[in-house]
């Protein structure tokens, strides 16, 4: 026979602790972490720079320490958690195979389940960049993973291709270690990353940024030893006679993350295409009840400190769900959320009007880089919600709070959409 | 200090050269395997479409007419013989007019000529009730149900390993420099030093017109013909359930769209004679080409499934058919040279020729001890979930996930590292686990493996190899 257990939190990074911590405080004692590394904390064990924790506790902590402060919450409560236990499969009843090396193969039923899996790296393989295939080429977090959880020297002469939040750690991280980073190109005008890692990790070791740049050839058989890089048109094209080459033994890619849902299409979960994570409603419920999501499985963040907030909501809601049986206090009142004009995706897709209690963050991100715009939340032609901004860019989300009061005028649909401003 | 002078050296651990050293070690002889690669498969048998041809498109009376189909009819037995994944899914040859017609019944007539079985014309409605995602374009298909898919790379390492077991010795990373012959007896310089053979088997792929010249006079070239491939997802792999080729052309079987024995999707390859034999790219007009001619033949590929591309390098010989004999002058040399597509699929043949030639050179008796069974590495996620939960009781190992796509345990990758020719690079554990073969390509698991791998060999991660 099945084990049984209340709520089971499937991955122990940043997501799954705040959401057991949350349960855990809203009543559901009974959860356990799985965890398929050897210790709770996730990728941030890995993010050993600082700048975590500014929204969360007021103060700059490294990945580990973020990580440090929610592993005490989760000993202190003695909430369960099984490190070296990898979940193999979910199923839609809410039944996990689990596997580890310590308890062999089982199965555990749940009354809730919280995906909170985390995201992968999209490899060079999904960017179909021409060339070569020889040692010295990594996506940025297994590079980051091997320096500073390994120690290994991984090159001397690096070319970063995207300028995702991890490409601009590592090419830091990767001058602090003696190499020399020479470029990072970007397929896009615009960068994928925060600012505020552009200036401390690019500007302030003079690296260049080469904007409307990709890599267009790799050479080497068993070595890495040089790249070409060339500037794109607006189609993304390479524009010939732009190449220029780069003598290098390191290629690093950030070119983007994938929220990690095998799990979830398994549990049949319904996936949002612009998200690639599940389909929610404002409880961050997915499509199969009682199974919720959070964090990067979710929608990828560019802050922990976000995925903390979103997670805890989410662990209070599995609670609330566990507790009420799944019941709702009134008849539900759907309001569809859809993205407009220069929103890529919204998280939730919808809203249950009828039973909201506290505030919804309503999260999204922009389509392009817009200068003095206003993002509007519209419903039936009636403006309920709108905010002036100086820019809004796609490498930073979003992240509105509807009240429950505002809600009471709006029926069918919401939509979130940006008015360009008179440029 | 007397030299071992073995009867046969086989220059070359692809699939030819493994499959024929498997075939010999049946024999009282001594043999040798010798490839400049650390690793068995690491040629043109790592990267090509992964079929077993049914073998209707060769020229009748063509030795690659006559081994695909001999060497397709061994697959069954070999595959459970030597535990290797190969699953007789059938093909469909399309095409897209009322006029093509005549072109697939000559392919049909040819294939019967060739003695293969089952071959069948069937209407435009016929072949999409069989493929619902075949184009609607496709006006009709040649089904030839004995064509199948294999694993190269388990393929390859089992006929390896088998030859291993029975006795037969490999040198790796061991680059062939130069072959002399002196009295009867071939001496192969190489980098780790001499090697004395009375025979030389020449299995050296994209390099056997090189080899061949080493010691006879010129009597073919070899041109490296590349060809480029996407690989898709899982999630993909179910949009079709046979191979779907196009009309062959004078450059090869065209572009074909293929489920693979791991559930993925393969679209390729394309056919660029090149000059370069290590030339492995892949390039952006190759891959434009893969997709925009895939798209002939199947409806809808997920192109944003894609997990990899990559190429690999048929050895073209300028004869046109496979070259495999005893040189005429110089003897004791045998050539297994040209060995193009359908090669995969004749492997098993020509080790059965290759056999037969070093029969008329020296005598074949037959050991008492061979053991023709091979055991490969227990993939734990192919097994039912009670099987499974068993092993991990053995070794708890096996419950120690280290590759989170493709399910591989720490275990599995214990294994493959150490059994016998066992894996010593990053690539070397992937084509013998599955490990970063999936959906991440490596992302997470790559640190973990090279941690075993430094441990094993004794040396620090950053000398762990991807291959080589």
């Amino acid at each position: 026979m099945a084990e049984h257990i209340s709520l089971a939190v499937i991955g122990g990074g940043p997501a799954g602790m705040a959401a057991a911590v949350s349960a855990y405080d809203s009543g559901i004692t009974d959860v356990t972490i799985f965890e398929r590394e050897n210790e709770l904390g996730g990728i941030l064990n890995q993010c050993i720079h600082n700048g975590f924790g500014l929204h969360t506790f007021k103060e700059e902590l490294t990945g580990p320490e973020y990580a440090g402060r929610y592993i005490d919450e989760v000993k202190r409560r003695n909430i369960r958690y099984e490190t070296g236990s990898t979940v193999l499969s979910v199923s839609p009843d809410r039944q996990i195979t689990v596997v580890s090396r310590e308890k062999g193969m089982r199965i555990i039923s749940a009354d809730a389940i919280i995906l909170s899996m985390g995201c992968r790296e999209r490899p060079r393989g999904a960017l179909n960049i021409p060339g070569m295939r020889p040692q010295g080429i990594y996506s940025a977090g297994t590079a980051q993973k091997l320096v500073n959880c390994e120690g290994c020297v991984i090159g001397k002469e690096v070319v970063i291709l995207g300028s995702g939040d991890i490409g601009l750690i590592m090419a830091r991280r990767m001058t602090l270690e003696g190499a020399h980073v020479k470029a990072v190109a970007e397929l896009m005008p615009y960068s994928g990353g925060l600012k505020r890692n552009i200036v401390q990790c690019l500007d302030d070791y003079g690296i260049p940024l080469l904007l409307s740049h990709t890599v267009v050839d790799i050479k080497g058989k068993r070595r890495l030893e040089g790249v070409t890089v060339a500037e794109v048109d607006q189609s993304g094209t390479p524009i010939p006679g732009t190449e220029e080459y780069y003598e290098c033994d390191t290629l690093l890619l950030s070119c983007g993350l994938i929220p990690e849902n095998e799990l979830s299409l398994s549990a049949g979960v319904k996936i949002n295409g612009a998200t690639n994570g599940p389909v929610v409603d404002d409880r961050l419920e997915t499509s199969t009840d009682g199974i919720f999501a959070c964090g990067n499985v979710l929608h990828v963040h560019d802050l922990v400190d976000f995925v903390s907030e979103e997670s805890s909501r989410a662990g209070k809601n599995a609670a609330d769900f566990i507790r009420s049986c799944g019941k709702t206090k009134n008849e539900p009142v759907i309001v569809r959320v859809t993205a407009g004009n220069g929103v890529r995706y919204t998280v939730p897709n919808t809203i249950d009007a009828a039973n909201a209690s506290g505030d919804i963050h309503l999260r999204f991100r922009v389509r392009n880089v817009y200068k003095g715009c206003t993002i509007k939340l519209i419903s039936g032609g009636s403006v309920i919600y709108s905010k002036k901004k100086k820019i809004v860019v796609p490498g930073e989300m979003e992240d509105i709070i509807i009240k429950p009061e505002m809600l009471s005028s709006v029926s069918g649909e919401l939509v979130a959409e940006i008015e360009e401003g008179a440029v | 200090m007397d030299q071992k002078i073995y009867d046969a050296a086989v220059i070359g651990a692809g699939v030819v050269g493994c499959a024929a050293a498997r075939e010999l070690s049946r024999y009282e002889l001594s043999v040798i395997v010798i490839d400049k690669e650390s690793d068995v498969c690491e040629g043109t048998s790592k990267a090509n479409s992964a079929i077993i041809h049914a073998g209707f498109d060769a020229e009748p009376g063509s030795l690659k007419a006559k081994l695909n189909v001999q060497g397709n009819a061994l697959m069954d037995r070999l595959s459970k013989e030597l535990d290797f994944p190969f699953f007789r899914i059938g093909a469909f040859v399309v095409c897209r007019s009322k006029d093509e017609i005549p072109k697939l019944e000559e392919l049909k007539k040819r294939g019967e000529e060739n003695g293969v079985s089952g071959l069948k014309i069937l209407s435009c409605e016929e072949a999409h009730e069989m493929e619902p995602n075949l184009s609607d374009e496709v006006y009709a298909a040649l089904y030839a149900p004995t064509s199948g898919i294999v694993c190269p790379f388990t393929m390859t390492l089992a006929f390896a390993e088998n030859a291993y077991d029975n006795g037969a010795e490999f040198s790796l990373s061991n680059e062939v420099t130069d072959i002399t012959k002196n009295d009867d007896i071939f001496v192969i310089s190489s980098s780790k030093g001499e090697i004395k053979a009375k025979c030389v088997i020449n299995c050296a792929g994209v390099y056997a017109d090189k080899i061949h010249d080493m010691v006879c006079y010129h009597a073919f070239g070899i041109t490296p013909r590349k060809g480029e491939y996407m690989l898709l997802d899982t999630c993909a792999g179910g949009i079709v359930k046979k191979t779907i080729f196009q009309l062959p052309t004078h450059m090869g079987k065209g572009i074909l769209v293929t489920p693979t024995v791991h559930g993925n999707l393969l679209l390729g390859p394309t056919a660029d004679n090149i000059e370069d034999k290590e030339d492995t790219s892949t390039t952006r007009e190759g891959i434009a080409s893969v997709k925009a001619k895939s798209a002939l033949s199947v409806k809808d590929i997920p192109y944003n499934q894609v997990i990899t591309s990559f190429s690999g390098l048929r050895a073209s010989a300028d004869t046109g058919d496979f070259i495999i004999r005893e040189d005429e002058k110089v003897k004791g040399f045998i050539d297994a040279a040209g060995i193009e597509s359908p090669g995969l699929s004749s492997a098993p043949a020509i080790a059965l020729y290759i056999r037969d030639i070093v029969g008329g050179i020296l005598p074949l008796k037959e050991k008492k001890d061979f053991r023709p069974e091979r055991k490969g590495i227990t993939l734990l996620a192919m097994l039912p979930p009670e099987k499974r939960a068993e092993l991990i009781k053995e070794n708890p190992d096996y419950g120690m996930m280290v590759c989170r796509c493709s399910q591989v345990s720490e275990g599995e990758i214990a294994d493959s590292i150490n059994r016998p020719l066992g894996a010593t690079t990053l690539d070397g554990v992937k084509r013998r686990t599955g490990s970063g073969m999936g959906r991440c390509q490596g992302g997470f698991c790559t640190p973990k493996i090279m941690a075993m791998l430094a441990e094993k060999q004794g040396i620090p991660l950053s000398e762990v190899k991807k291959n080589g």
